[in-house]
């Protein structure tokens, strides 16, 4: 399974899943910034007392952490083994060429997956580990006063919605590309995939952008 | 009509090869495209020059010998068709047309515009066959098959292992043929009992070949001649999967 490029493609396929459902979880939790203020402090403490008092305080949150790392980790590593390979099969190459099939989101896979790596480093600086340049002045401890005074960075803001833009077009191929992957996808489910994936595809960027939008319009503040 | 044509020249597999330009007057439209190159090549012993090497034989769409790299599309402009069966009304007169062989690593250049594609013959040499008892032939209605399975599996039948999938994809991967192959024994009670030794072969032969890893662009099926689907490409991946899984109990 770890050797060949198909494995590859499956550990791809597998760690990629992890990340869409986490960022399912992820976009839920955004969304409470619609209940107001409180609701959404008392959503992010929670999600360091989760399974309480079975699970210590911040464990569950630990383990998530851990768990997409590695995902991350895995899937970066099999993109750069499928890249090289690529580069090895074709060596030379050719004087004119016509990619015969293909999207911007099929072709914007390894590029466009990068952005979302760094984007993801910078996201991280912002929220996880406060970088003060990027955070602003906010009130400690207050996880809603820090995501509005983020947002209402624009630096912060236009590069948040690029990168929505960047894992709608990563979706976009990789969604429906997960079931043709894992051997799922027949010639009766092809347009029901096709049309569940491209939904998918929009509704995430689109759940995520609504919130520094709101912000942007005074709608949150 | 007259055309401008650019074609890849290499004496030899160590040769590192160049393009030359030649002039091609009095093409006719109904003629195909490798008779034009024959034109060329009559234009080039005339003039005392090397013709151009170029691999063909059935020339009917058939044998699979006869691709080529045309304008950066593999077969040429029209869907469905090798290049034997490419006829030059799809050009316009005075057209610049590029021609190259296929570049895959694992398809080397033997001469001008002639690779080598053994490497297709070893992975099929890893699980394109079946075992059975030979002698006298079986009744040919001893085992039936459903009408849809015997379409797929002729579907899968009609590659004709020519390589413009892996010229065209943009891995360099031979996906598209080794799913044909899998697929098609795959969908046949005969080729039930290697069906998962043969995914597993085959898929591993494919990666010791240098060939690209498929990342689902779909590139194979736009240029193939017999138009394989990308649903082989799916049950490939699904048959390796349990294969490697262990879980190939059905
Ligand atoms: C550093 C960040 C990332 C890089 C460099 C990256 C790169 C890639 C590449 C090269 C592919 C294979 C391309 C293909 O199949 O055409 C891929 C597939 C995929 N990626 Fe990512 N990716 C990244 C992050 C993510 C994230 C955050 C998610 C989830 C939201 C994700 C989900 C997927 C999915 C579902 C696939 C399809 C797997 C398949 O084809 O079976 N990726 N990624
Ligand atoms: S799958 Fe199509 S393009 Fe590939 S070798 Fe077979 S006939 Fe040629
Ligand atoms: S020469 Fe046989 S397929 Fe073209």
């Amino acid at each position: 399974m770890w050797r060949s490029l198909i494995g590859k493609k499956i550990i791809m396929a597998g760690t990629g899943l992890i990340w869409i459902g986490y960022l399912l979880v992820h976009m839920y939790g955004n969304l409470k910034v619609f209940a107001g203020e409180e609701a959404f402090n008392h959503y992010a403490e929670s999600l360091r007392t989760l399974g309480e008092p079975m699970v210590g305080q911040g464990h569950a949150l630990m383990l998530a952490r851990i768990v997409l790392t590695l995902s991350l980790a895995t899937h970066v590593w099999a993109a750069i083994v499928l890249t090289r390979a690529a580069q090895q099969a074709r060596p030379t190459g050719y004087a004119r060429f016509r990619q015969a099939s293909g999207n911007y989101a099929t072709i914007t896979m390894r590029w466009g997956g990068l952005a979302l790596g760094l984007f993801i480093l910078y996201h991280l600086a912002h929220l996880t580990w406060n970088v003060p340049v990027l955070t602003g002045e906010y009130e400690p401890g207050n996880t809603f006063d820090k995501l509005v005074v983020g947002f209402n960075n624009p630096v912060n803001m236009v590069l948040y919605l690029l990168a929505l833009v960047a894992v709608g077009l990563h979706l976009w191929h990789g969604g429906a590309s997960f079931f043709q992957t894992m051997g799922w996808r027949t010639a009766a489910n092809r347009q029901p995939i096709r049309f569940l994936t491209g939904a998918l595809a929009v509704a995430i960027p689109v759940g995520f952008a609504v919130v520094p939008l709101a912000v942007a319009t005074g709608l949150v503040a | 009509m007259k055309l401008h044509l650019r074609v890849w020249r290499q004496s030899s597999a160590d040769d590192r090869g160049r393009f030359e330009d030649h002039e091609l007057d009095g093409v006719s439209p109904d003629s195909s495209f490798l008779e034009m190159l024959d034109l060329l090549n009559e234009q080039l012993l005339e003039q005392r020059k090397m013709p151009v090497a170029f691999d063909h034989d059935c020339r009917e769409g058939i044998c699979g010998m006869c691709g080529l790299m045309i304008d950066g599309v593999a077969h040429g402009p029209v869907p469905g068709h090798t290049v034997c069966q490419l006829h030059m009304r799809h050009f316009k007169d005075g057209d610049r047309i590029v021609i190259e062989p296929w570049r895959v690593a694992a398809f080397p250049v033997v001469q001008d515009l002639v690779v080598d594609r053994g490497s297709f013959d070893r992975i099929l040499q890893r699980g394109g066959f079946i075992s059975f008892a030979t002698g006298t032939a079986p009744e040919a209605n001893s085992i039936l098959i459903p009408k849809d399975r015997v379409d797929t599996a002729m579907d899968a039948a009609t590659c004709i292992g020519c390589g413009a999938c892996a010229a065209a994809c943009p891995n360099g991967s031979a996906t598209l043929f080794t799913a044909a192959k899998i697929g098609h024994l795959g969908h046949l009670p005969q080729g039930q009992p290697e069906r998962y030794r043969r995914a597993i072969g085959m898929v591993e032969q494919m990666d010791a070949e240098g060939f690209g890893g498929c990342t689902n662009v779909g590139a194979c099926t736009s240029v193939c001649p017999k138009e394989i689907g990308q649903d082989f490409i799916s049950q490939m991946n699904r048959d390796y999967r349990r294969a490697v899984l262990g879980r190939t109990g059905d």
